[in-house]
């Protein structure tokens, strides 16, 4: 329930040992194993609908695998497609708002990253006017007040111009470079000091 | 924990009280009022009438009133991801669920209960039978809520879930509209404190079956 420290405990730690994941009838994959350490990351590729975000959200312990068991240290924060913002909010309020859940209460923590990610001029405007790429910004601005060591992005890059696809990869390194964590779920090319990659096509049942 | 709490219950208010663009809470005051108004011209101006039955029918309006939200209760907050990242923060859905309530009740039972004033005088009720259909739906109101969230979270994710809701809350709400609308029948309290009970049990278990509800639909 409380927030993670600052700065960041080098405590976190990500460990999947033998998943495997069922959707429906079909099994998506099986024994697949995973471990990731402080300041390391992993990209996940795999074509459409191989189940990467099914294995974003058992990373996150939103769903439950089929077979296997998931340990994690730290909290964690989640990009999806889904942003978690009320369109009917003003973007500096509806950050705010998760700001605040998260106990940055000081002004500063909730907007410097909105600044630097491009949204300063749209802190007052209603979400539901915002573009795909913008709302991507703004989920990642959440993202960083959050300051979670373990990042789960799901297809980050999507709706995101060159600069802001730069910018988001040149956050994750600073992220790993701070102890962090990072599973980066995409079929785009994605670059991440010392990744590992994890191609999902090797474990499809 | 129960600062995040206060800041989710702030939230839920502005959303269901006072959100914009998807009509807030007038919508369902209105209705109500409509079919308080409508009544009288179905049945004809007969006093005798409209005093015997105006009360069933503010509870019947009431009881609809109640059902016109649900569908975005909860299924909102699930496609935009709400619950996944309350979740991931460690916040049960329990107390999710359990805000949520708070935040319905609030946001359709005052305005209701004020309703019901002029609703009163448009049917012709006494102020014997007014004090007890208010006392009434101050009992039977929280428990409204209660059914109306935990439908909401079951059927969040179906298709034609908005009617399927309305459908499954009925029978739901029928002990208390036997108990609260029974209660002007026989004019003792027995039946309000009947209706008071009906609702503390769906309070209590809203929250869990609600939780549950949501947690499954995460798949």
């Amino acid at each position: 329930m409380q927030a993670e420290p600052r700065p960041k405990a080098n405590e976190c730690r990500l460990k999947a040992v033998d998943l495997a994941c069922r959707r429906g009838d079909r099994v998506l994959f099986a024994g697949l194993s995973l471990a990731v350490d402080p300041g390391g990351a992993c990209h996940i590729i795999g074509a459409n609908g191989i189940g990467k975000s099914s294995l974003i959200r058992i990373l996150a312990g939103l769903a439950a695998p089929w077979i296997g068991s998931v340990e994690r240290e730290g909290g964690v924060g989640l990009i999806d497609d889904r942003v978690g913002l009320d369109p009917q909010q003003p973007l500096g309020r509806a950050l705010r708002f998760w700001a605040r859940i998260d106990d940055r209460i000081d002004e500063h923590d909730s907007i410097a990253p909105s600044a630097r990610l491009g949204l300063s001029d749209l802190l007052d405007v209603p979400v539901r006017y915002l573009s795909t790429g913008q709302r991507r910004r703004a989920a990642l601005a959440r993202l960083i007040a959050q300051h979670a060591p373990i990042w789960l992005l799901d297809e980050p890059l999507n709706g995101l111009d060159h600069a802001a696809a730069d910018l988001t990869m040149a956050l994750v390194s600073e992220h790993l470079d701070s102890g962090g964590i990072c599973i980066v779920a995409s079929h785009q090319s994605f670059a991440l000091p010392g990744k590992t990659t994890l191609d999902l096509a090797e474990f499809a049942a | 924990m129960i600062r995040q709490l206060g800041l989710i219950l702030r939230r839920d208010i502005a959303v269901l009280l006072l959100g914009r663009g998807n009509s807030g809470a007038t919508l369902p005051i209105l209705f109500f009022l409509a079919v308080a108004m409508l009544f009288p011209f179905a049945v004809g101006p007969s006093a005798t009438i409209l005093a015997k039955s105006g009360g069933g029918v503010i509870w019947v309006a009431a009881l609809l009133a109640a059902i016109l939200p649900l569908d975005r209760l909860i299924e909102p907050d699930i496609e935009r991801g709400f619950f996944d990242q309350w979740s991931l923060r460690g916040i049960a859905e329990e107390w999710i669920i359990a805000l949520r309530i708070l935040a319905h009740w609030l946001s359709f039972a005052p305005a209701l209960m004020l309703a019901t004033l002029p609703a009163s005088v448009l049917l012709g009720l006494d102020g014997a039978t007014l004090r007890l259909v208010e006392t009434g739906l101050l009992a039977g109101t929280p428990g409204l809520a209660a059914i109306g969230v935990m439908i909401a979270a079951i059927t969040a994710g179906l298709r034609g879930g908005a009617a399927l809701a309305g459908l499954l809350m009925i029978p739901l709400a029928v002990p208390l509209l036997i108990f609260g609308a029974g209660s002007l029948a026989n004019g003792g309290s027995s039946g309000i404190a009947l209706t008071a009970a009906v609702s503390l049990v769906l309070l209590a278990i809203a929250p869990f079956a609600g939780g549950a509800a949501v947690r499954a639909a995460r798949g």
